[in-house]
């Protein structure tokens, strides 16, 4: 199987140089390779699995259970300004 | 030739629930900026989201009130993509099996008459931060307290063939969510937020490459932009051009809209299932219970103000068009129920009216349903005539005063006692003895001088009816 490595990592936002991307190649094929024999099993009439756990989702109240924390919470923030983060500029 | 517009509409919709979707963080707008986060809607490793049940309600009501089918096991999924706003790096939603599906919503349109609009499906996601660039220079900001708030995506069948039908499908169902409360829907607030996908066809033939607009947030943008797009993809192809899928933003100051294509935005989400989310299961129960809790819908309440009230089609249109005006417009005819349709007129015309001039909605009206119905009561009694009511009103709308009380203070009563008009109308012959002779010589348009002098000289207040009956009798004399 083939697959743009430079493409899953540009996705990913993990820089690649060609020699690692050309390293990389044939193991991630080989990966693949290798959870494709799934599709050798017949699930024919099977449902398919939503979720390892047969689990029906919890839900919770509509009810505010966490106060002001920003202190706390921004305290790994790399740069702050007046309560913002601040983060390379991004263009919409 | 002619062309084929195909429009499909997706509507970001916030759910108001007092917490987020997956955290028991607040969600009151316009608070200080990321005082409403916590680990998990700040996407820190090792939190685990929990559905907020009201959010999984609301949805569902959403779903039953526009005829959908609601699915007791539906699923999550997550929505890989890179941006500050997003901090988990992937947005939750429902990908694979959505909550709702297969509704539709019926629109009338000048151009195309009554038409079914479906709708494809309804899921339930999470909102993204807030990103500020404006007045920045290298460097972008960010707000998290939006981020993980519930939304609602109502995504619409390809189904539209212009922008009018567009509007009144987005229209339509703004009412229905307000009617609902399931959100406030206040577009100005990003509440309620439209992406639309719009192509152009030769009728009969395939669709044609689509374009999507994104994130508009008014009536009246939307309808440009689509236009707008209109106009440019099909120039495009007559120009032996191709049109290019791409999603495009809207420039409300240029009027134009532009693409938004990075050589990054490679549209790729490898969507995959939310390992930290078993499957939502609701019970038939469940289900049955929301809709029993159904409130009365826009399209119901139009057709019971028309056949209790006898209200035209027009009028129960503008009385049902948002709850607040539904409820004021009932309030005043539980206290005028002689007459619902003179309540419809006086509170179309003259008390909306009034409103629009004086920049205010109906929940900030300075005088109450109550009051207003007394006066409508006063004219009803021939206490004032409708002239001065109009007066009245604008006292009322001025100083919150009460019918009554002006009418009394200012001695506007009508007089409808038939001496005293007698009295007045002898007065008015005597002092105009030409016209008189005139008038019963045979010129009987002079009727109208002789009912004006005597109105006149009433200050508007003689009961128009009486004047005219005695006057014919006491000039034929
Ligand atoms: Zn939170």
């Amino acid at each position: 199987m083939d697959i743009d490595v430079q493409k899953v990592a540009m996705l990913a936002r993990i820089r690649l140089t060609d020699e690692e991307a050309t390293e990389l190649s044939p193991q991630l094929s080989s990966i693949l390779a290798y959870v494709d024999q799934l599709a050798a099993v017949d699930t024919e009439g099977v449902t398919p699995t939503a979720h390892p756990h047969d689990a029906s989702m919890p839900l919770r109240a509509n009810v505010v259970t966490n106060g002001n924390r920003r202190d706390a919470l921004q305290a790994v923030a790399p740069k702050l300004e007046s309560g913002l983060y601040v983060v390379p500029k991004v263009i919409e | 030739m002619t062309w084929e517009v195909v429009i499909g509409l997706e509507v970001h919709c916030q759910i108001n629930t007092k917490t987020k979707a997956f955290c028991g963080c607040a969600t009151t707008f316009g608070s200080e900026p990321n005082t409403q986060t916590c680990p998990v809607c700040l996407g820190m490793p090792g939190q685990l989201p929990v559905l907020n049940t009201l959010a999984v309600d609301k949805t569902i009501l959403t779903g039953l009130a526009i005829s959908a089918d609601i699915n007791l096991e539906s699923k999550f999924d997550r929505k890989n993509y890179f941006y500050p706003d997003l901090p988990k790096g992937y947005q939750i939603t429902q990908f694979t099996v959505p909550l709702v599906e297969h509704g539709h919503i019926d629109i009338v349109t000048k151009s195309s008459g009554a038409k079914r609009i479906g709708v494809t499906r309804i899921h339930m996601e999470e909102d993204a931060g807030k990103s500020m660039h404006e007045g920045l220079d290298a460097v972008s900001h960010i707000d998290l307290n939006r981020s993980g708030i519930p939304l609602m995506e109502i995504v619409s069948e390809p189904d539209m063939r212009s922008s009018d039908e567009a509007i009144a499908y987005l229209k339509n169902l703004h009412q229905v969510i307000r009617f609902l409360g399931v959100s406030n829907a206040d577009m100005d607030k990003g509440q309620f937020r439209c992406d639309a996908n719009i192509s152009v066809r030769r009728p009969g033939e395939p669709f044609g490459t689509r374009t999507e607009m994104k994130n508009m947030n008014s009536f009246r943008f939307i309808k440009q932009a689509i236009e707008y797009e209109i106009v440019r993809q099909i120039e495009v192809i007559e120009d032996d051009g191709k049109v290019i899928q791409e999603s495009r933003l809207w420039d409300s100051v240029k009027n134009e809209s532009r693409s938004m294509r990075t050589k990054e935005e490679a549209n790729d989400y490898r969507y995959f299932p939310e390992p930290d989310l078993p499957p939502l299961r609701v019970s038939q129960l469940e289900v049955d219970t929301i809709k029993a809790s159904m409130p009365e819908l826009p399209h119901q309440l139009r057709a019971r103000f028309e056949t209790a009230f006898g209200l035209s089609a027009y009028d129960a249109d503008v009385l049902t068009q948002t709850r607040e005006l539904s409820d004021w417009y009932e309030t005043l005819v539980a206290g005028h129920p002689a007459d619902p349709k003179q309540c419809a007129n006086w509170m179309a015309n003259e008390l909306l009216g009034r409103l629009k001039e004086m920049n205010k909605d109906l929940a900030h009206c300075p005088i109450s349903a109550q009051a207003f119905a007394l006066l409508l009561d006063r004219i009803a009694d021939s206490t004032i005539s409708g002239k001065i009511a109009k007066d009245v009103l604008d006292a009322m709308m001025e100083t919150g005063v009460s019918a009554d009380d002006f009418i009394e203070a200012n001695g506007l009563k009508q007089v409808s006692d038939s001496g005293a008009i007698d009295a007045m109308i002898q007065t008015i012959m005597d002092a105009n003895p030409k016209p008189l002779e005139t008038y019963r010589g045979g010129k009987e348009k002079l009727f109208g001088f002789f009912v004006g002098q005597v109105m006149k000289a009433s200050k508007g207040q003689a009961n128009p009816a009486m004047v005219n009956q005695r006057l014919k009798e006491m000039l034929k004399a």
